[in-house]
């Protein structure tokens, strides 16, 4: 270890001290929660610089354990990002249901840098390490409003279903180690034409996607996902369909479509299953939701079957559109919950689809913000949503899945209708919303900038384009 | 300097958002100088560029600046970028300084009304967009700004959506502006209909829609007369004809007088509608290949410089008769490109956003000075009570008329001695004919309003518009009258620099065009004696008519009956439309379309999946039973299923 290496993870030594620093300062300081946040706050900000600044950086690090800058840096960035706006709409929520500790910040900022850890990783244990430090906090946070029964629920569905995944995952490490002698991911990648002869191999593998489908909630790993996005703190859910998603998506990219290999032909079928089913499962089923959070863990379910083509598709356009993808979901995912978190009062109410009948006429501006969010989830232009679906559904084509993008077009337009019978209602019918306290400033112009973020990629979606085309 | 283009395009924009977002809060006096100014800073911006320009060398002084790749997919890649040229620097200094001086005035004329700061951000979007439609450097680009204006237009034809206005006879029932809106928009979009098409051609040809390289492509590899380039030039002055209000498309621009009088002189007389004259004159390249486009461009604009003529002499509508005007001008303009004289077209649509603001705005003066009474036969006399107005819209009368030395003489002239010398002797004609019918229009336009006995109650009390919308008239009126000095003719020992100027831009298709027979000097001379001889006759017989002998325009109106009757319901075009298009159309979608095959098929296959979907949907989310052993247990299946697959390949 020398320092060199030290400075290449910085944005990981970054978010360790944040958390250690909001840990003690939870143990000494009494009523914590407002220097917490502040500390968080700038923790992830300062992260979020050292992120950008590795970018340029190439290689390995600590014997090969983590890859540094470039792939690694671009999703602390995200991680930080999505962290940053979850905390900054969190304090009003957590206020309002009672619930402002600094425990929240601790799990917030302890599940970032386990997905920093798997986006960086070089070797199966760092991810499995990464993703474990991510779920456990993730288990927590899901009860967090332990008062409520949904809550409880949803924390020990979490809890019980992550764990039987982990198994599987850690069993395919386990075998895949077995079949190879190592660890290290380049050095499987490299030797997988020799390895595969081997049936263990093969198991190892699949249980390593297995583990990872069930964190991005692909079908039929899926059935988690509406339960515990229900149940958790409304910005929860966005994290957890964010960032969560994000990390395993970006351990799956590190693996599946590592660049000095191809993947074989039943990879890509598995992987071209998977994502149809959930494409259809999710958007299917998310028409008949009554609840919005429950309608946007479905549309989740179904925005991880989209990048799942492109991740089945194999090629750089593909990685390319997974993490555009990525970034574009990000903001307008969090932005929805956001909405959803700000007019969300106690006892879920203000949940349902017919709750927002009307809000056009009551809140405009903010009326307007869930317009935008929901247009760009469906996918329709000018906003970024658009072209994140374009671009892995072109890749899927150049690999040959004509028929998944298809079918994924298909999808998208049966998304449609549950996206926009949110605005419909929101702007053409009556309705009687109680929407009594202040919506903070702070939060609305949170969302602002989402939103703005998500027309910029939209009109201009080179913007991040060029720098996930120039990572190593 | 040219770098900074691209502030020239934003400052408006953010005008538009400023006041667009935050503009209900504002007072009218910072919502106008917020308008306002954001026009003006571009106006200065854009002067800086052009002396700039001047001082470079003439093959350095067309730039195109990048902003950003816009769009990449496939072989199609299309950049926002912008060409600051000789060209489209010309017409962003009108734009932005015709516009500047509208904003200004429109900060009186809109005073009290309760959608002030809309007004101002619709203007500014609409400067927005006009200036994207003459900077874009590629047709895509072009195009944005070109539906982008159309969009503007019809919100501000429409801006008080719910007041009368009268169709002329034409539609029965109560009409209100937003009709009028609706009417240029659909009118517009068979234009652009055209444009779309002629695009898609384009790339076709040339695989891309940057002008540069389609230019360069299409000078160097199309034969003159080629097909498919006499179609995409023809589909292209559809779209022109639309935007320009030529025949047959010129319908909407009468009824989009509603429109409050700031928009008639900004949209509806200098800048938009000269948008068709600019995108022909740019695309001049594929003109000159197509030869036989150009004749018709020409045929068109003459024949409506005649036909629109003809129709301003009998309305009684300040603004009709103003609009009726602007469409025959426009004919001028597109006369001189037919003919291969694009740089007069252009000379003309900058000396006529002058003197045609002026008119509009010296209109709005009296409109507001009679509460908004705009029947001029309920008029006269109004010029000792309204003198700046008076003596400023008696200047661009004559400069319209065509009177020497003012700018109108100048660029007229230089059209007609062009359709001359390069068309044929039948436009010189026509075109000399309408010089006179204009000057007539526009003098019994003067006399009936300003002059002779006062024809309105005296409840009313007519007086002089405030100083912040005299100023911009006298600017304007200054501009009328010098603004042609930039094109005297060799022939009157001037050195025709605006021609000289836009040369580099017209070489390429000039090198097309045969232009070989230059008659003579004297020629030249005898035919501009001709036209300030008709102007000076048409100004001579409406005073003499209007003033002197009221009873004779009785008698030759009930003598002249049958004429009098077509001009008064404008040959009855709106009336024909109606019968064969509208209607039809009206009828055959509500029948056929709507109620058979949109209502009966296609809404029945939408309907029948959306239910089919809507079925599945709630019989699936039963799987959903929540009892946490089942889902491990379909997790199992799955791991089943995929290794499975992954084992037994």
């Amino acid at each position: 270890m020398n320092i060199t290496e030290l400075f290449a993870i910085a944005p990981i030594i970054s978010i360790t001290i944040v958390s250690l620093i909001v840990l003690l300062v939870e143990a000494l300081v009494k009523r914590s929660e407002g220097l917490s946040y502040w500390i968080s706050v700038v923790g992830l900000v300062v992260t979020a610089y050292f992120a950008i600044a590795t970018l340029p950086l190439i290689g390995t690090a600590f014997n090969r354990m983590v890859t540094v800058g470039g792939f690694g840096s671009m999703f602390a960035t995200l991680f930080s990002i999505a962290a940053l706006l979850t905390i900054i709409l969190s304090k009003d929520y957590l206020q309002k249901e009672h619930a402002n500790f600094t425990e929240f910040y601790l799990l917030i900022l302890f599940s970032t840098l386990g997905m920093m850890l798997m986006a960086s990783a070089a070797d199966l244990i760092v991810i499995f390490l990464g993703l474990e430090l991510m779920s456990i906090c993730l288990y927590v946070l899901a009860g967090f409003l332990r008062k409520k029964v949904l809550a409880n629920e949803a924390s020990l569905k979490y809890f019980l279903l992550g764990a039987f995944a982990t198994g599987f995952l850690l069993y395919g490490i386990a075998l895949l180690y077995g079949a190879s002698g190592t660890t290290n991911i380049s050095f499987i990648v490299q030797n997988s034409s020799t390895l595969s002869a081997s049936p263990f191999f093969w198991i190892g593998l699949g249980l390593l996607l297995i583990g990872f489908a069930f964190k991005v909630g692909a079908v039929p790993f899926h059935m988690w996902v509406p339960d515990v996005y229900q149940g958790s703190p409304t910005t929860v859910s966005g994290f957890m369909a964010t960032g969560a998603k994000a990390a395993a998506f970006a351990a799956f990219v590190l693996i599946f479509l590592h660049p000095q290999s191809e993947n074989s032909e039943q990879v890509k079928t598995v992987l071209a299953v998977i994502s149809a089913a959930s494409m259809i499962v999710g958007n299917i089923i998310a028409i008949s939701q009554s609840n919005i959070k429950r309608m946007l863990a479905y549309s989740s379910i179904a925005h991880a079957g989209y990048m799942l083509a492109g991740l089945a598709a194999g090629n750089q356009l593909g990685k390319t559109g997974i993490l555009f993808y990525l970034v574009t979901y990000t903001f307008m995912n969090i932005g929805a919950f956001g909405i959803l978190s700000l007019l969300e009062r106690e006892e879920d109410k203000n949940l349902t689809f017919d709750d927002y009948a009307g809000l056009g006429f009551k809140r405009p501006f903010l009326a307007a913000l869930m317009a935008i969010f929901m247009f760009s989830l469906a996918g329709i232009p000018p906003f970024a949503g658009f072209f994140g679906k374009y671009y892995v559904f072109v890749a899927a084509i150049n690999a040959n899945l004509t028929w998944l993008a298809i079918l994924g077009v298909l999808m998208s337009v049966v998304s449609v209708y549950y996206y926009l019978r949110l605005t419909v209602l929101m702007y053409f019918k009556e309705g009687d919303m109680q929407i009594e306290g202040i919506i903070s400033k702070t939060s609305l112009a949170v969302l602002t900038i989402a939103a703005l973020i998500i027309i910029q990629l939209g009109v201009y979606p080179s913007s991040i384009l060029n720098i996930i085309n120039n990572l190593n | 300097m040219h770098e900074y283009i691209s502030y020239i395009v934003l400052l408006p924009f953010i005008g538009f958002l400023i006041n667009g977002i935050f503009g209900k809060k504002f007072s009218e006096k910072f919502s106008g100088i917020i308008g306002s100014s954001a026009v003006g800073i571009t106006f200065a911006i854009a002067v800086m560029i052009f002396f700039e320009m001047l001082k470079l060398p003439v093959e350095e002084r067309s730039h195109i600046v990048t902003i950003f790749s816009w769009i990449a997919a496939g072989s199609l890649s299309i950049n926002a970028a912008y060409q600051v040229d000789q060209l489209s620097i010309l017409m962003t200094l009108i734009v932005t300084g015709v516009g500047f001086l509208i904003h200004v005035y429109s900060i009186g004329y809109m005073h009290g009304d309760k959608g002030f700061w809309r007004f101002f951000a619709y203007l500014n979007l609409f400067i927005f967009m006009m200036l994207n439609l003459v900077l874009a450097d590629n047709f895509l680009l072009m195009f944005l700004g070109w539906e982008g204006v159309g969009l503007c237009s019809y919100l501000l034809i429409g801006f008080w959506h719910d007041k009368k206005f009268d169709t002329g006879g034409y539609k029965t029932g109560e009409a209100t502006t937003s009709d009028a809106a609706k009417k240029a928009f659909v009118v517009n979009r068979i234009g652009d209909f055209g444009f779309l098409i002629a695009m898609f051609l384009i790339f076709n040809l040339f695989g891309t829609l940057a002008f540069e390289d389609v230019f360069s492509r299409a000078s160097a590899i199309i034969p003159i007369g080629d097909t498919t380039m006499f179609w995409i030039t023809l589909l292209l002055f559809l779209g022109a004809t639309g935007k320009s209000a030529q025949i047959p498309l010129f319908v909407w621009l009468p009824d989009a007088m509603a429109g409050p009088t700031p928009v008639s002189a900004l949209i509806h007389a200098a800048t938009m509608v000269t948008a068709g004259v600019y995108m022909v004159a740019r695309c001049s390249v594929l003109y000159a290949l197509a030869p036989a486009s150009m004749e018709i461009v020409a045929i068109v604009g003459i024949a409506t410089a005649f036909f629109a003529a003809t129709m301003g002499l009998v309305q009684n509508d300040i603004k009709k008769i103003l609009a009726y005007s602007t469409i025959s001008q426009l004919g001028y303009m597109f006369l001189g490109l037919g003919v291969g004289a694009f740089a007069a077209g252009i000379f003309h649509v900058m000396t006529h956003a002058f003197f045609k603001a002026l008119l509009f705005l010296g209109a709005g003066a009296v409109i507001h000075a009679m509460h908004d009474e705009q029947d001029i036969q309920k008029m006269g006399g109004l010029k000792s009570k309204m003198p700046a107005t008076y003596k400023t819209f008696f200047i661009a009368a004559l400069a319209i008329a065509g009177i020497p030395p003012l700018s109108g003489f100048f660029s007229k002239d230089e059209i007609l001695w062009k359709a001359f010398s390069d068309g044929s002797v039948v436009y010189f004609i026509i075109g000399w004919i309408t010089a006179g019918l204009t000057a007539f229009y526009m003098f019994r336009l003067v006399s009936l309003t300003f002059e002779g006995k006062e024809r309105w109650s005296h409840d009313k009390h007519p007086h002089e518009a405030p100083k912040v919308m005299t100023v911009p008239l006298i600017i304007l009126a200054v501009l009328s009258v010098v603004g042609g000095f930039v094109g005297i003719p060799h022939a009157l020992g001037g050195g025709n620099a605006i021609e000289q100027w836009l040369e580099p831009i017209f070489k390429r298709a000039n090198l097309h065009l045969a232009t070989g027979h230059h008659s003579g000097l004297t020629t030249e001379y005898l035919l501009m004696i001709l036209s300030v001889f008709v102007g000076v006759a048409g100004i001579y017989f409406a005073r003499k008519l209007y003033l002197q002998n009221p009873e004779l325009v009785e008698r030759l109106t009930t003598s002249f009956r049958n004429i009098h009757k077509l001009l008064w319901n404008k040959y009855f075009v709106d009336e024909i439309y109606d019968a064969t298009v509208v209607t039809p159309i009206v009828k055959g979608s509500d029948k056929l379309l709507w109620k058979g095959f949109d209502v009966g098929i296609i809404d029945g296959i939408v309907n029948g999946s959306a239910k089919l979907t809507a079925w599945i949907s709630s019989w699936m989310r039963k799987i959903q039973f929540g009892a946490v052993q089942n889902y491990a247990m379909v997790f199992v299946l799955g791991i089943i299923i995929i290794l499975g697959i992954l084992i037994l390949k």
